[in-house]
């Protein structure tokens, strides 16, 4: 026998000799990509090493940007059939599939999550996104708005940084379905895996100007919120940004969706799947390393099981494999930004101070880089911020409940309503309380699955409207009665 | 007996004990044992999960054709795997019919295998349809003849009828005859019991009745020790230690046939029961064919280059 | 020639099933198309607001939880006993409006008609708008559409009585509760409406009608923040981008329509997506 007595993983690490990454980029415009002005610096959040310089957006680019939109939807997408269409969105979608080790490896470096959820979960979801919506290009008329739908124009779109691709699928995929050009600003600290999809709509023979990528920070994206040229408006990101939004389109003719924050609640009930449910609580924050708006950033736990599944809950944690990204075994990753980092800090230690019992999972965290062990906070209630305020990091606040409407009750006392979890081997129970929870999307035991065929989207300040589904297409085209 | 306290051993306190178990959620365990078979390990990591995976391997036959010649030939390849290399570990035990204990625990000890369990297949094996007077008896001729693990099968009739109370006296019984001299393994047949439920209550069932390890299967059924059904047996040693501080081992057996679903196994003890799972003593892979995959990965390891099935031996 | 003096009616709020008058003790002159003097409605304050909101929001479940069939049967009850009543209804538009007789018996027409026509959506919108998602998964997955919460409306000043039912009907079918702000020079219609609704088996505090001055509710109805939804078809389009602005604040689903149509319905629920695993 071997003289080691665990069994310690030898690092697996991918390798990133399959990317090659510019030392400078600039915009996607009109077909082409174009010098930017002004520059900024993107980095890997794992190491914190350089690995290019992104270019500012300013108000020529999104002019550029914009007017490129517009001449392509006049000249050409709105011109070409809804066939023609769905072609370039199969041809995307494939391109997409056989790329899909590099998108994986690029945006694991961009952004830090675990290469394995980029390589299984990120990248195969966005290529499914165009793989879905290409097949609605030619059957707009039968997506529930009358027979003649019609495109909204040139969409504007601005993404958030937690999944960089996936979130330009979910915007690109049924903006071009439905017939509408697009101008779209990718996260400042993610832009990477958009400007290689830019790569993916030349290699599409896209048209030139149907998809238009222009990078920068928030004022790139006020530029396109305000721009005249536009007629639609897609955001995801915080809820704070998204009131912004809708304030400064109230008097104009665009139309928006917002998919923002959220606080969800992770219902366990006392006749749960036990083993299940602790798995689904750690897939609910702990995954993407809570940057994820649907997190089960709320556990809310019936009393008589409450101590064992904490314990278990804790064993399970310490599990958790926190650390290099690119390690095929890693399960948590880096945070994004120094900035989040700064800001799960502060959240948490308001936590400690409101007087909830912090624990962390035992971890080794590397020394360079911005990292956040798995935390829990017991404890909590209704009042401490830990449990009003999105963390957006893989921190837990634990809450109880003794009958199920006040399990229901604790859940919905939010103004975010964007998802929430129910863990009950209990048919009955599990309908019922997917009726009260006042969220968009219920997962029933389980939690964080996404797929393009299912509409993602908040009641109250968690949004406006879906993403995903016929009602996500919808959202892409005039011909409801509302306006 | 004592039953740890958790029975009494009527039937009401049985179908309290088992009323009293969570469910499975099929999809979610699905998920899990999926997410863990994504582990890649590599290098020094895999090197000893190969070594420790040999040395948790029930080399098994059970054969309707079995005789004493490759029963012999069996124990040898027990004892040294490879022929050729002498850091390669024995394996945990032989497996075999009761018939053939005698001459496998002469044999093993005739070549130096004394370390070398030996495993007899009891019980009415595979199907476990025998009144209770023979599988006592069938048990009472392998402990007789040397064995060192008895494993059992239980009735698979009784416990989907939810006659629990007959599968428990039946494992006591047994666990009885093997008094000392023999550590006892319940094989659950997991292709028969289908849900995960099943599994789950099996496995408390066994291990309050007194079973030393429990056993996904008899090698006659598929599906048979799937990672999934691996993964709610090692959940309920773990529960059944934190309620008990007892550990009871884990033994899959049927369609491991590779280094790399051997390796699957060792993760999912790793992940879910926990490092101390990680040894023969609670932990053995039944198999046939897997150890000569072991064999040729270990090989390729050393020499870096793949090796042939020509330099393992078939035995 | 009679003596007799005949008896006028006092018209009041209609919060939580009763007919208060405003908290303000304010009301407002309402003069026919000659200027002769009709009524003095109330001018109902921010304060009347409040209160009808919390009536709605307390109803709101209990709205949300009765049966499409139930809720389709209490609205096809709304057109019942407004049918009973269209001599009154015809004799107050006229009245107020100076519209030919013709013309306020086909509003009431429409208005019987219209709420018909809702009532029967009740219990097909979800069919109409759900969807059952084939997701590449084990799973099962819906999408149902519900009811968004408290809705406030402001109804358009003419027709008063179609333009009141049209903010009525399709918000109250989805489950929601309401608050209307009924038409300010013809509220009459309106306030003979809540008779209608006090006699229909609605349950208090799910339909809720003020009378008074767009300008001075509007932008409380806009900035309150426990209304999920505003319905502005009344309002005029100059006023839409304060009152969208003012909304914005707990991102409050803002709209106007031309149209009866499900839409109209649609437009004030949320599509809930339900996954639930499939195994045994």
């Amino acid at each position: 026998m071997g003289e080691k007595l665990t069994f310690e993983y030898a690092p697996a690490p991918e390798s990133r000799a399959i990317v090659s990454i510019k030392p400078k980029y600039g915009h996607f415009i009109g077909g082409k990509f174009v010098a930017g002005s002004k520059h900024f610096p993107t980095i890997n959040p794992a190491t914190e090493e350089v690995l290019s310089q992104i270019a500012l957006a300013g108000k020529n680019d999104v002019d550029a940007a914009v007017k490129a939109a517009r001449k392509a939807y006049t000249t050409t997408w709105s011109k070409m059939s809804g066939k023609e269409r769905g072609k370039y969105l199969f041809r995307i979608a494939r391109i997409m599939q056989e790329r899909s080790r590099e998108f994986a490896v690029l945006e694991t470096l961009d952004n830090g999550k675990p290469i394995r959820e980029s390589r299984d979960v990120d990248v195969p979801l966005a290529a499914a996104h165009f793989f879905y919506h290409a097949g609605w290009a030619d059957k707009l008329e039968y997506a529930g708005l009358g027979t003649t739908p019609k495109a909204h124009g040139v969409a504007g779109q601005i993404i958030p940084w937690n999944f960089p691709l996936l979130m330009l699928a979910w915007k690109v995929a049924p903006a071009l379905a439905a017939g509408n050009t697009v101008v779209l600003k990718p996260a400042e600290t993610t832009s990477l895996t958009a400007l290689l999809f830019a790569e993916v709509c030349q290699q599409a023979e896209l048209p030139a100007g149907v998809v238009n990528i222009v990078t920068g920070d928030g004022s790139t994206g006020a530029l396109i919120v305000n721009h005249p040229g536009i007629d639609k408006i897609a955001f995801t990101g915080s809820t704070e940004v998204g009131k912004i939004i809708a304030r400064a389109v109230a008097p104009t003719n665009k139309s928006v969706t917002l998919e923002l924050g959220g606080k969800a609640a992770n219902i366990i009930f006392e006749d749960a799947a036990i083993d299940e449910s602790v798995e689904g609580i750690v897939n609910g924050i702990f995954f993407n390393q809570g940057h994820v708006c649907c997190a089960g950033s709320r556990l809310i736990l019936q009393e008589s099981i409450a101590d064992e599944v904490l314990e278990k809950l804790k064993n399970r944690m310490a599990k958790i494999r926190v650390g290099d990204p690119m390690d095929k075994n890693t399960d948590l990753g880096a945070i994004n930004s120094k900035e989040q980092l700064l800001k799960i800090r502060e959240l948490t230690a308001v936590g400690d101070s409101e007087g909830a019992q912090r624990w962390s999972a035992p971890c080794d965290l590397p020394g360079k880089g911005f990292w956040f062990a798995p935390t829990i906070f017991t404890g909590v209630t209704q009042a401490h911020r830990i449990a009003r305020e999105e963390i957006f990091g893989p921190v837990l606040s634990v809450l109880t409940f003794r009958t199920p409407q006040e399990g229901i009750d604790k859940a919905n006392n939010t103004p975010f309503g964007l998802s929430a979890g129910i863990w009950s081997e209990k048919g009955s129970k599990i309908l019922w309380a997917s009726q009260q929870l006042r969220a968009g999307v219920i997962w029933a035991n389980t939690f964080n699955k996404f797929d393009p065929a299912s509409p993602f989207g908040g009641y109250k300040e968690s949004g406006w409207g879906r993403e995903g589904g016929r009602h996500g297409l919808s959202a892409y085209l005039k011909g409801v009665s509302h306006e | 007996m004592s039953f740890y306290g958790l029975v009494d051993g009527t039937e009401a306190s049985l179908k309290k004990y088992l009323g009293s178990l969570s469910g499975v959620d099929q999809v979610g365990a699905d998920a899990r044992a999926a997410m863990l078979a994504t582990r890649s390990i590599k290098t020094t990591s895999k090197r000893w999960a190969i070594d420790t995976a040999i040395s948790m391997v029930d080399l098994t036959t059970l054969e309707g054709a079995d005789s004493p010649g490759k029963v012999r030939a069996l124990c040898a390849k027990a004892v040294r795997p490879d022929p050729t290399d002498s850091s390669v570990p024995s394996v945990g035990a032989v497996c075999v019919y009761n018939d053939m204990v005698e001459i496998a625990r002469t044999h093993l000890d005739l070549i130096g295998g004394q370390h070398v369990g030996v495993a007899a297949v009891s019980t009415a094996f595979p199907s476990g349809r025998a009144s209770m007077q023979v599988k006592i008896q069938d048990t009472k001729d392998a402990v007789d003849a040397g064995a060192s693990e008895i494993d059992m099968v239980i009735d698979r009739g009784a416990f989907l009828s939810g006659r629990y109370i007959e599968v428990f006296d039946e494992i006591v019984k047994i666990r009885e005859v093997c008094g000392s001299k023999a550590h006892l393994k319940v094989i659950f047949e997991t292709g028969e019991l289908v849900t995960y439920d099943n599994v789950r209550k099996a496995s408390f069932l066994a291990m309050a009745a007194g079973a030393d390890f429990i056993k996904t299967s008899t090698g006659k059924v598929a599906p048979a020790a799937t990672a999934p059904v691996v993964l709610v047996m090692l959940e309920a040693v773990r529960d059944f230690y934190a309620m008990t501080q007892v550990r009871i081992g884990v033994k899959p057996a049927g369609g491991i046939r590779n280094t790399k679903d051997a390796i699957k196994q060792l993760v999912l003890v790793n992940e879910t029961a926990g490092p101390e799972w990680l040894k023969p003593s609670l932990f053995r892979i039944g198999a046939s064919a897997l150890l000569n995959d072991l064999l040729m990965q270990r090989m390729k390891m050393d020499d870096g280059y793949y090796a042939s099935p020509q330099y393992v031996t078939i035995d | 020639m009679s003596n007799r003096i005949d008896v006028k009616k006092t018209y009041k709020l209609f919060i939580n099933g009763a007919f208060p008058r405003t908290e303000s003790g304010r009301t407002y002159e309402v003069k026919n198309a000659k200027g002769v003097f009709i009524a003095n409605p109330c001018l109902a304050s921010r304060k009347d607001l409040k209160d009808a909101v919390v009536a709605a929001r307390a109803a709101q479940h209990g709205w949300n939880k009765a049966t499409a069939y139930n809720k389709g049967q209490i609205l096809y009850r709304l057109a019942e006993m407004l049918e009973g009543r269209r001599a009154q209804f015809v004799d107050e538009i006229v009245t107020v409006t100076g519209v030919t007789k013709a013309k306020a018996e086909k509003e009431v027409t429409d208005s019987v008609d219209r709420l018909v026509w809702y009532a029967g959506w009740s219990d097909k919108i979800s069919s109409l708008s759900g969807a059952l998602n084939p997701v590449a998964g084990p799973y099962y997955n819906f999408t149902i559409p519900e009811s968004m919460g408290v809705i406030a409306a402001i109804a358009p000043e003419v027709p008063s009585l179609l333009g009141l039912i049209d903010s009525i009907a399709p918000i109250i079918v989805g489950g929601n509760t309401v608050i209307v702000l009924a038409s300010t020079k013809a509220p009459l219609s309106a306030m003979s409406f809540a008779e209608v609704i006090a006699t229909s088996d609605v349950p208090a505090g799910v339909i809720n009608i003020l009378t008074g001055k767009k300008d001075e509710i509007t932008p409380w109805m806009a900035s309150h923040m426990d209304i999920d939804g505003l319905d502005i078809s009344g309002l005029g389009v100059k006023k839409h981008a304060e009152v969208k602005s003012a909304g914005s604040e707990n991102l409050k689903r803002i709209y106007s329509f031309k149209n009866a149509d499900p839409g109209r319905i649609l437009a004030f629920m949320e599509n809930k997506t339900v996954w639930h695993p499939i195994g045994l």
